[in-house]
């Protein structure tokens, strides 16, 4: 452990949720693109437990004050009260941190939501290390624990363009749908021409010595990692899977085929989540191909700032890009 | 009943026998089953009767009608009370309570809301009023009258959720939902585990307009559903006193009111007593 943070340690403190990468960014995606589909849909309701500041959903309540209900510090009361909201015609969207969600509300999203296929959308902010204030409010084993609730539709977005795509995708789609959420200044990576589909991967760059199944903001890292190690002679594929449930089987086995070996890449632990469900696709599929995990370790992670944690913990795109050099090294031997 | 106003009146005696005839189909239920929940349906009967052929808007022939009212029953594990106010109703076949909790039936022990007139799936206790107060958010968005009447039991009050949902109904002056608490003194560990006490007192702190009744006393019922019509700005509560068993004293008295089981033999002494205590009313 001491020795991974003292390696991380050389970042700059206070870069909160920076990228560095230069790219344009959008502010609060997630409630823009609400209050304009509100605009639109009459139905649209939004709900917050004490965090709609910190989910970016205010400029859905500045738009619409009758159509939004802070129901304060009470996630199980914020689920059960979209669901109440949902079986009188409403779609509720639902904001509070990932890990409320999922390990305070659990039975709530499970029963209430889930079992009777309710069309609520929970929009779950801090995802993974996007925060520094440690295990409390680090959500890094949501994904895992989403994926099994049947019927549940899990998603974890790249970008502004996708948060943005993917809002209007989910309240168009009858059922509950658990989206993560990047929040604040979010950078554009991923082309807007091109809609975000549930259950849908996106192969973003072809490669044929590593291919990364990636979600969540690493696309955005692999993405970069990738064109880093193409400099360097390398041939290295891109496949996005913005939806963990359903998941694109086909797509991530039709991309297994076409290259050396595999990476995942997720900003989430690699118990239960992407990694885990890339080499059950495949296992299923009779696929033998090596397959590298990267993704927070399976432990509680420290109080930190996030661009130190994210390094330690290898989410970094020069830390991917390091993970990558010693496979191919390792290939090339 | 049906799509008018509830009544102004109320025929106790007709209620009585509605009462009369839930009891009598739980226990025919009870007796296929040879177990069940039945001490705790048979405690809110009365309740039943009075909110199915009373109170509660709604249309058989139309279980989805968006302006009837919602009947939530928090406590899924009651559901034979539920199935037998279902079938005396016309929203499910009398005939079809024979089935009740057979593989394949879809008169489940507890409540899946895959059953007509069934609002929520209860079971998981603390869930009802959660998502009674977001009904009731809804059908105020949508200008509608309709109301919402929740049923929630007083071991129910110790899941924290139904605190959570009680601050929230309060807070937002939902005088259309009315919560039902059915204090029967027990819970699965036996008499109320941890001193939940002054019930009443605990919801008129929460923003509540409380009342407490004998809850099998049908005058009283029709009473305080009468009063929990005003629309004074605040949410109803109506904290019923029940009997587990009430109306088959074998029941009222066993021990075992949690979840009684005996023999079929023992069942059908129980029914006679029944049939012999209430003459034949129908």
């Amino acid at each position: 452990m001491s020795a991974a943070m003292g390696q991380g340690r050389t970042l700059a403190m206070g870069q909160d949720e920076a990228t560095g990468t230069g790219r344009p960014e959008v502010e609060a995606p997630f409630g823009q693109a609400l209050a304009a589909l509100g605009r639109e849909r009459p139905d649209i309701v939004g709900l917050t437990a004490d965090l709609g500041k910190y989910t970016d959903i205010l400029p859905f309540r500045d738009a619409f004050p009758e159509r939004f209900f802070n129901v304060g510090m009470a996630e199980q009361n914020l689920i059960a009260v979209a669901a109440g909201l949902a079986r009188t015609g409403k779609t509720p969207f639902a904001t509070t941190y990932g890990v409320f969600a999922t390990r305070r509300a659990f039975d709530f999203v499970a029963i209430a939501l889930a079992h009777s296929h309710l069309n609520v959308k929970v929009i779950a902010g801090l995802p993974g290390l996007t925060t520094g204030y440690g295990g409390t409010h680090q959500a890094i084993e949501d994904l895992a624990l989403m994926r099994m609730v049947p019927g549940l539709v899990v998603i974890d977005p790249c970008d502004a363009t996708e948060i943005a795509s993917a809002t209007r995708a989910i309240a168009d789609y009858p059922g509950p749908v658990y989206m993560r959420l990047l929040r604040g200044k979010v950078p554009v990576v991923l082309d807007p021409a091109v809609p975000f589909e549930i259950g849908k991967a996106r192969l973003l760059r072809q490669g044929t010595e590593i291919g990364i199944v990636s979600t969540g903001f690493m696309t955005e890292r692999a993405l970069d990692a990738a064109s880093a190690l193409e400099a360097k002679g390398h041939s290295v594929g891109v496949l996005h899977v913005p939806t963990i449930k359903p998941f694109d089987t086909g797509a991530v086995i039709d991309f297994a085929k076409s290259v050396r070996q595999l990476v995942s890449a997720e900003n989430h632990v690699v118990v239960g989540g992407l990694g885990s469900l890339v080499a059950e696709t495949l296992f299923d599929a009779g696929i033998s191909k090596k397959l590298t995990r990267i993704g927070i370790p399976d432990r509680y992670i420290e109080c930190g700032s996030v661009p130190v944690l994210q390094d330690t913990y290898g989410l970094t795109t020069r830390r991917m890009i390091t993970t990558m050099a010693n496979l191919l090294e390792g290939t090339l031997r | 009943m049906l799509r008018n106003q509830p009544p102004e009146t109320a025929d106790i005696a007709a209620l009585k026998r509605r009462a009369t005839n839930l009891r009598r189909h739980m226990l025919s239920m009870a007796r296929g089953q040879g177990q069940g929940y039945i001490g705790q349906g048979l405690g809110i009967a009365d309740l039943l009767a009075a909110l199915y052929f009373h109170e509660l808007r709604y249309d058989p022939e139309d279980v989805g009608w968006p302006e009837r009212d919602r009947f939530l029953l928090s406590t899924g594990h009651y559901s034979i009370a539920l199935w037998a106010a279902l079938a005396e109703a016309g929203i499910i076949p009398v005939e079809e309570l024979s089935t009740y909790g057979a593989d394949g039936s879809r008169l489940e022990m507890s409540t899946l809301d895959t059953t007509p007139g069934v609002e929520v799936i209860g079971g998981s206790l603390g869930h009802g009023l959660g998502q009674a107060v977001g009904q009731a958010l809804g059908l105020w968005l949508s200008n509608s009258a309709a109301r919402v009447f929740v049923e929630l039991s007083d071991g129910e009050m110790e899941e924290g959720s139904t605190w959570e949902a009680a601050m929230s109904a309060g807070h937002f002056g939902l005088d259309r939902l009315v919560a039902l608490v059915d204090c029967n003194g027990i819970q699965a560990d036996g008499p109320i585990v941890i001193d939940i006490e002054p019930v009443a007192d605990k919801w008129r702190a929460f923003g509540w307009q409380t009342i407490e009744i004998d809850g099998n006393d049908m005058s009283a019922i029709v009473g305080a559903l009468m009063l929990a019509r005003n629309a004074n700005g605040r949410p109803k509560a109506i904290v019923l006193r029940t009997l587990p068993g009430k109306g088959v004293p074998r029941i009222e008295t066993s021990e075992k009111s949690h979840f009684f089981r005996v023999d079929v033999s023992q069942w059908d002494s129980i029914i006679a007593d029944f049939e012999a205590r209430v003459g034949g009313e129908a």
